[in-house]
């Protein structure tokens, strides 16, 4: 039997005829990153190749690497095999790759979404034989609405918080989810205020997007200050000291998995958004029956129901176990 | 409908209990009186029959949301909650209804005797029209079992703040047996009615417990204590020759218990008794599996009636000669209880007394307490003499200081996504323990409560990566981890695999210290029955 384009190991997805890692969460000579959310741009490897906009993101995060930057559609040959980024909407810089060997074609999603956001080069569809696809919400359950309406509610809590005399807290993941927010909340209504996290990372996109100002809450900062504005904040601060600043606050998370009321009640939130940066469950349908693929391999996510649904629907799918987990998910996987 | 589902969106939005009041409160003064009527009634447990099985309800949502039904089972095993799934899978529609709350429930009610074809149009029409919270809150009150973070109480507290009645009273008014379907707001509520007091019960007051040491309760003069009866919490009521059997969960349960016919006509008219119904059978004080034979029974047979009648422990009076005592301090209320008794206990056989015990040293209670089990008590209760009786549960004045649970360490064999608040995370485990020739491990014991959100969050990650096999909504787990099992009470059993069942399983700790092979057996188990 030939072996395939790509296999999973104990290291990554690697392609063998290449001699190339793919995202690998063990250290590697040489990778292919599509983006860089920790769990898929990890530390450790001689080379990387990754899209022109996340050079200086994975350069924030893991210091001077050996790093190489590429176009979307500029193909690059190793030993023989064609590879190609191409935007996966997922987050600014964000790719999936193409690899091409011997007239077969592959195509690794990396995280994707479907949905134009404002901050990055939309998804487009990669013709492929196989496709490598996530599915975190890969159940019928989650559906997103268009990102202008949560926009619209985002922007009215903002408002009726700094009515009722309270400071907006919203929580969101630092590199992705935060400039996605920067970028629709109404800068009119009020100051938007950050942690450092998302101060820095922030400041790293400022050179490939355009984001409105937003300032760093320090030591200085006061309550006064805060009152009726809006700060954007990592996860992990939620019920720590550095919030009790913001008192009188009401939280709010933005997020996929906010469409499970319990969810938020657990983490004790007030307000959910769902607000995604993956596909929901029509939008991974309809993305892999634009590759026009016939075999599917879904990695992170609700990976076992999913495969079996794409098997009803006559695709030859089947599931992998990776290392990747998406921000806010359930720890330790689904 | 609009209103309504406005508020559980409202109190969905938020963790914090006074907003979710201050919602409800103006809710309460905007909804018209029928659907505040019906709105107390969800909130307070009373909602309609299910007027169709879930089992279709699923078929119909599936149907309607293009999926095989297997994804909808899947999908609802991940969200946790019937209602939520159907509110997420179906269609979305943005528009928005105009019926009253009153309205759907009425149709609700009469979908009930409807053919199944009816049955299914009402429901797929309903959930193509309705948005999602109206969608979600619809489907709830089709399917049951409205929690939503709001408790009885809560709901209480809102209404006093909206009309202005005191909390207590509200409470004493909510009681008992009151159809939605029939009662105004105003006769609900608002009106003075004599005829309705006649049955009620008034609301039960409820102890804390002692986690650790009596001795912070001060000095032990000032307590009265008892032992703690392992029966059915009740009220008593004989008011105009006519007798009323309350449980504590507010049902009335007088045509189970027969015998307590015999108060009437000898106790004076308007007495209320606070009390523990126990099994009685051989004139001896029997266990809670004993009583288990008359819960649940309907009719009682004349043969049930001799193997296992049943007696009153009272231990409060909260009403004597038509007046509330409630008011009055515990050790009075005691002392016309107990002359109560002795004036009728030779007339009434079902009356009993539980026995009030004076203390001066906190050591003398203890040594009372380790002697609960030989007298099939739970325990001990410490009331404060000069306490009133109060609502519901409320901490300071009375004490529940329970005899320590058995114990027994188990292994995890198998894990279950838990609801609500736990949707979504494996929370609910199956427990074995090892068979006579320490090689397989038989189930004994499921658990769900005992550890912390933090526990449950890291043993859930482990679960999800370690997993041998899936049954729907079951995995089987690696045998790895041991908790010690706690219990209340423990008897042989046909109906377990493990011959074994106990009362209240919870995980007291999970023993990391512990390896599976230093956990019990099945053997260890059966040696804690009480011979």
């Amino acid at each position: 039997m030939k072996k395939p384009l790509l296999a999973f190991n104990s290291k990554g997805i690697y392609c063998e005829a290449a001699d190339v890692y793919i995202d690998a969460w063990k250290p590697v000579d040489k990778v292919i990153i599509s983006h860089g959310h920790a769990d898929h741009s990890r530390w450790g490897h001689q080379k990387y190749i990754t899209h022109h906009d996340n050079v200086p993101i994975v350069q924030h995060r893991l210091g001077e690497v050996n790093i190489d930057g590429k176009a979307y559609g500029e193909s690059f040959i190793i030993n023989n095999v064609k590879f190609s980024l191409h935007p996966a909407g997922h987050i600014i810089g964000s790719s999936q790759v193409r690899v091409e060997h011997q007239g077969e074609v592959w195509v690794f999603s990396g995280d994707y979404k479907d949905e134009a956001d404002g901050t990055c080069i939309p998804f487009e569809p990669v013709p492929c034989h196989t496709f490598i696809t996530e599915c975190t919400f890969g159940l019928p359950a989650f559906k997103w609405k268009p990102q202008a309406e949560v926009f619209e509610e985002i922007n009215q809590w903002w408002k009726q918080n700094q009515t009722d005399g309270r400071t907006s807290v919203l929580f969101g993941y630092s590199l992705g989810k935060a400039q996605r927010l920067l970028k629709h909340l109404n800068p009119e209504i009020g100051k938007i205020y950050t942690h450092g996290a998302i101060e820095n990372m922030t400041e790293v996109c400022r050179s490939l997007i355009d984001l409105p100002i937003t300032h760093l809450i320090t030591r200085e900062t006061t309550k006064a200050e805060l009152s009726g504005n809006l700060v954007i904040a990592p996860p992990s601060t939620h019920g720590g000291t550095w919030i009790r600043k913001m008192t009188p606050y009401v939280t709010a998370s933005a997020s996929g998995w906010m469409t499970f009321r319990g969810a938020r009640r657990r983490r004790a939130i007030d307000k959910g958004f769902v607000l995604s940066d993956h596909c929901d469950w029509n939008g991974l349908i309809n993305s892999i029956k634009a590759t026009g693929c016939e075999k599917v391999i879904c990695t992170h996510g609700y990976t076992d129901i999913f495969a079996k649904y794409l098997r009803e629907l006559g695709y030859d799918a089947r599931t992998e176990k990776t290392q990747y987990e998406s921000p806010l998910a359930p720890k330790g996987g689904i | 409908m609009k209103v309504f589902a406005q508020l559980i969106k409202t109190i969905d939005s938020t963790n914090k209990t006074n907003l979710k009041v201050e919602a409800l409160a103006d809710y309460f003064q905007q909804a018209s009186d029928e659907d505040k009527v019906w709105t107390i009634a969800i909130l307070s447990h009373r909602r309609p029959p299910r007027p169709v099985n879930t089992t279709r309800i699923r078929e119909y949502a599936s149907e309607l949301a293009k999926i095989p039904l297997w994804l909808f089972e899947e999908s609802y095993h991940i969200v946790g909650d019937l209602a939520e799934t159907i509110a997420l899978v179906v269609p979305d529609s943005q528009q928005e209804t105009e019926k009253s709350l009153t309205q759907y429930l009425e149709e609700m009610l009469a979908l009930k005797k409807e053919s199944d074809d009816v049955k299914k149009e009402y429901l797929v029409s309903n959930w193509k029209k309705l948005n999602y919270y109206e969608r979600f809150v619809f489907t709830k009150l089709i399917t049951g079992g409205f929690r939503i973070g709001v408790s009885q109480k809560l709901m209480t507290r809102a209404l006093a703040k909206a009309t202005g009645i005191d909390e207590e009273i509200l409470a004493f008014k909510l009681m008992g047996n009151w159809n939605p379907n029939k009662i105004t707001f105003q006769e609900l509520i608002l009106e003075e009615n004599e005829a309705d007091y006649l049955s009620k019960p008034y609301p039960f007051y409820l102890a804390y417990a002692i986690e650790d040491q009596p001795s912070d309760l001060g000095d032990p003069k000032d307590w009265l204590a008892e032992h703690k009866w392992d029966g059915i919490r009740s009220q008593v009521i004989i008011r105009k020759n006519q007798l009323f059997v309350w449980s504590r969960g507010e049902e009335l349960v007088t045509d189970k218990y027969p015998e307590f016919e015999e108060f009437v006509g000898k106790l004076p008219n308007g007495t209320v008794l606070d009390g523990e119904i126990l099994a009685y059978p051989n004139n001896q004080i029997g266990g809670f599996k004993d009583l288990q034979t008359r819960i649940g029974r309907k009719t009682v047979s004349k043969k049930l009636l001799e193997k296992t009648p049943v007696i009153l422990k009272a231990y409060d009076i909260l009403e004597f000669q038509g007046k509330d005592l409630r008011k009055k301090p515990f050790a009075e209320r005691r002392e016309i209880l107990d002359q109560l008794y002795a004036d009728f206990k030779d007339d009434v056989a079902v009356f009993h007394l539980s026995e009030i015990m004076e203390f001066s040293a906190w050591e003398e209670m203890t040594k009372e307490r380790e002697k609960a089990r030989e007298i099939k008590s739970e325990g001990l209760m410490i009331k404060r003499k000069d306490s009133t009786y109060g609502v519901g549960r409320k901490k300071g004045d009375w004490w529940k200081w329970k005899s320590d649970p058995f114990s027994i360490d188990a292994v995890l064999t198998y894990a279950m996504r838990g609801h609500g608040r736990r949707s979504n995370l494996f929370t609910d485990y199956t427990f074995g323990l090892w068979d006579n020739d320490r090689q397989e491990l038989v189930t004994f014991a499921k658990a769900y409560s005992g550890l912390t959100d933090k526990e449950f969050r890291s043993l859930d990650a482990w679960i999800k990566k370690h997993t041998l096999e899936r049954f729907g909504p079951v995995r089987s787990v690696e045998p790895f981890h041991v908790f010690e099992i706690a219990f209340e009470g423990i008897a042989e059993s046909k109906r377990h695999k493990s011959g074994v069942a106990t009362r209240f399983p919870r995980m007291l700790r999970w023993r990391k210290d512990k390896k599976i092979e230093d956990a019990n057996t099945i053997e260890d188990l059966k040696a804690l029955i009480p011979k």
